[in-house]
């Protein structure tokens, strides 16, 4: 095998360039510590407060409305954790979706194995939330919404603005993942109106074990990770500032490069491509999506079995198919849409970045009919 | 995560396929993770003289398929019958722990093509058999 194409960058992402340049002498020379006086610390801490201001500016907050988190999971276990505390008297009652991440649904289990009561809103067959369902839902006792901002296996946009909208009109708060939507779409946190919003950096062209969580002014959100005080007090443990550094230059790469009207011609093509295989259905929203996200079910194939073939031809990819799952559940998302279990079990998802091309593309669509057609001739659901 | 003997199968499965004239067919599905395997025999004197199958599911499941027809082709009735699922995953130098139960698929497929057989010749296949058809592994969609 020798030329890789790579179509899984929802899963992790390309170190961009910039990231490792800007990185590079904080993993060399400029190793201080951020708390020490001396100047070679002081040079870390002023590479940190920068990257907190590039982050700010994307985001349209104030840099001390942004803080460094370990990862995107992280963020959200923060965000959801302590914002449900500040509301404590309130009540205990959470909104979310049923086509979250595992970082939002787990967390969300766990705080309904504790004593929560949690709604989720059932999407529609494009993974869609209805606004009028979530008006429905809200009750007195409702202390937090929490629905991401864009999905990762099917790249649906949510209206996150208008959720955003009804919680502030009902005081409630609201936090999004917006894991998948950060540096790709535009994400201005006050165009948004949410509260709390996580993000990670290798899904942008960071390095990973980095994430960030936006937390408006005046939430005085307890913090997740007790120490010695960094991040202010609120995330504690000496700072990583290569990862930080990192992310922050990503994203200021990620977004010199939006719209990403290119991704978009790409992803078009190989959606149009792809579903003149037949029995090949899109999955998630035709016209709200992610420009880097093309998602498909196969009829009468299974899910890891393609990724192995494609695998052969260099093509990394991924599936919401049972026997690549280690549950051996198919996706939640994918059920969520509406698939039976044997639909959503010939899930393929291909996620792109600046770093593809039309040859990437067109080798893809060169490859795949022949691959499906393959394993279709060994299915036993397979008629012809 | 596969060994390259798995890979091999995988990549160039033996004896895929409908068999239209066969003399017994087995079906079971995965309890699992939903998958669903077929095997068709052609049998002779109590002897397998050919096979066919088909699967859909993962790549350990096409080959736990493709060797597990191998090592029935050929074999009487009998000894197709002592196939376990260990020795089939053993032949292709293992398989991850968390795709064990394929290789349970293709024991069961081969059990219930064999049920098949008998039920056609009128004979009781239990005590042959040695298997109800309703455990985990066909998840008794016999
Ligand atoms: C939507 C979404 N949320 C959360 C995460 C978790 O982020 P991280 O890998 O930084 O913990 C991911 C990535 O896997 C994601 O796609
Ligand atoms: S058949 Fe589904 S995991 Fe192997």
């Amino acid at each position: 095998m020798d030329k890789i194409v790579y179509l899984d960058n929802a899963a992790t992402t390309r170190i961009s360039k910039r990231a490792i340049d800007a990185m590079m002498p904080f993993l060399t020379e400029d190793y201080g510590n951020p708390s020490s006086l001396y100047s070679l610390g002081q040079k870390s801490k002023v590479a940190l407060e920068n990257a907190r201001k590039t982050v700010a500016e994307v985001l349209g907050s104030r840099p001390d409305e942004v803080y460094f988190t370990g990862s995107g999971t992280e963020s959200i276990n923060w965000a959801i954790k302590s914002a449900i505390k500040l509301k404590q008297d309130k009540g205990k009652h959470i909104i979310s979706s049923n086509i979250e991440h595992p970082a939002v649904k787990n967390t969300l289990k766990y705080l309904g194995d504790n004593g929560y009561d949690i709604t989720y809103l059932e999407s529609d067959k494009h993974g869609q939330i209805s606004l009028d369902a979530l008006r429905s839902s809200l009750r007195s006792d409702t202390v937090l919404i929490s629905v991401m901002t864009a999905n990762n296996e099917i790249g649906t946009i949510l209206p996150i603005a208008e959720i955003g909208k009804l919680a502030r009109e009902r005081e409630v708060l609201f936090h999004t993942d917006a894991v998948q939507a950060v540096g790709h779409i535009p994400t201005d946190v006050n165009e948004l109106n949410v509260d709390l919003l996580s993000f990670s950096g290798h899904k942008l062209g960071g390095i990973k074990g980095v994430g960030a969580l936006y937390v408006k002014k005046g939430l005085l959100l307890q913090p997740l990770i007790h120490g010695g005080g960094q991040e202010r007090g609120k995330r504690s443990g000496t700072e990583n500032i290569p990862g930080i550094v990192s992310l922050a230059a990503a994203l200021e790469d990620a977004v010199g490069h939006m719209p990403l009207r290119e991704v978009t011609r790409l992803r078009d093509k190989l959606i149009s491509g792809v579903l003149k295989i037949p029995r090949t259905h899109l999955t998630g929203d035709p016209i709200n999506r992610l420009p880097g996200i093309a998602s498909f079910v196969f009829e009468c194939i299974e899910g890891e079995s393609l990724l192995l073939l494609l695998n052969q031809h260099g093509i990394c990819a991924s599936s919401g198919s049972a026997c690549s799952s280690d549950s051996l559940d198919p996706s939640h998302v994918l059920l969520a849409l509406g698939l039976s279990h044997e639909t959503a079990h010939g899930s393929l998802r291909l996620s792109l970045s600046v770093d593809n091309t039309d040859e990437d593309i067109d080798f893809t669509l060169e490859k795949l009919p022949g691959i499906v057609e393959k394993l279709r001739m060994m299915s036993p659901l397979w008629n012809g | 995560m596969y060994s390259e003997k798995v890979m091999e199968h995988f990549t160039n499965p033996r004896n895929v396929g409908n068999m239209p004239d066969a003399d017994a067919v087995g079906e079971v599905g995965n309890a699992k993770c939903g998958d669903i395997m077929k095997i068709f025999l052609k049998v002779d004197n109590d002897v397998i003289t050919d096979v066919r199958f088909q699967t859909f599911g993962c790549g350990a499941a096409v080959a736990t398929s493709s060797i597990a027809t191998e090592m029935v082709k050929g074999k009487t009735i009998s000894d197709a019958l002592s196939i376990t699922n260990k020795a089939v995953a053993d032949a292709l130098d293992g398989l991850p722990s968390a795709k064990m139960h394929c290789s349970v698929l293709a024991e069961q497929a081969i059990k219930a093509a064999i049920t098949d057989y008998y039920e056609k010749q009128g004979i009781d296949p239990t005590s042959h058999v040695g298997c109800d058809m309703q455990c985990e592994g066909c998840g008794g969609s016999h």
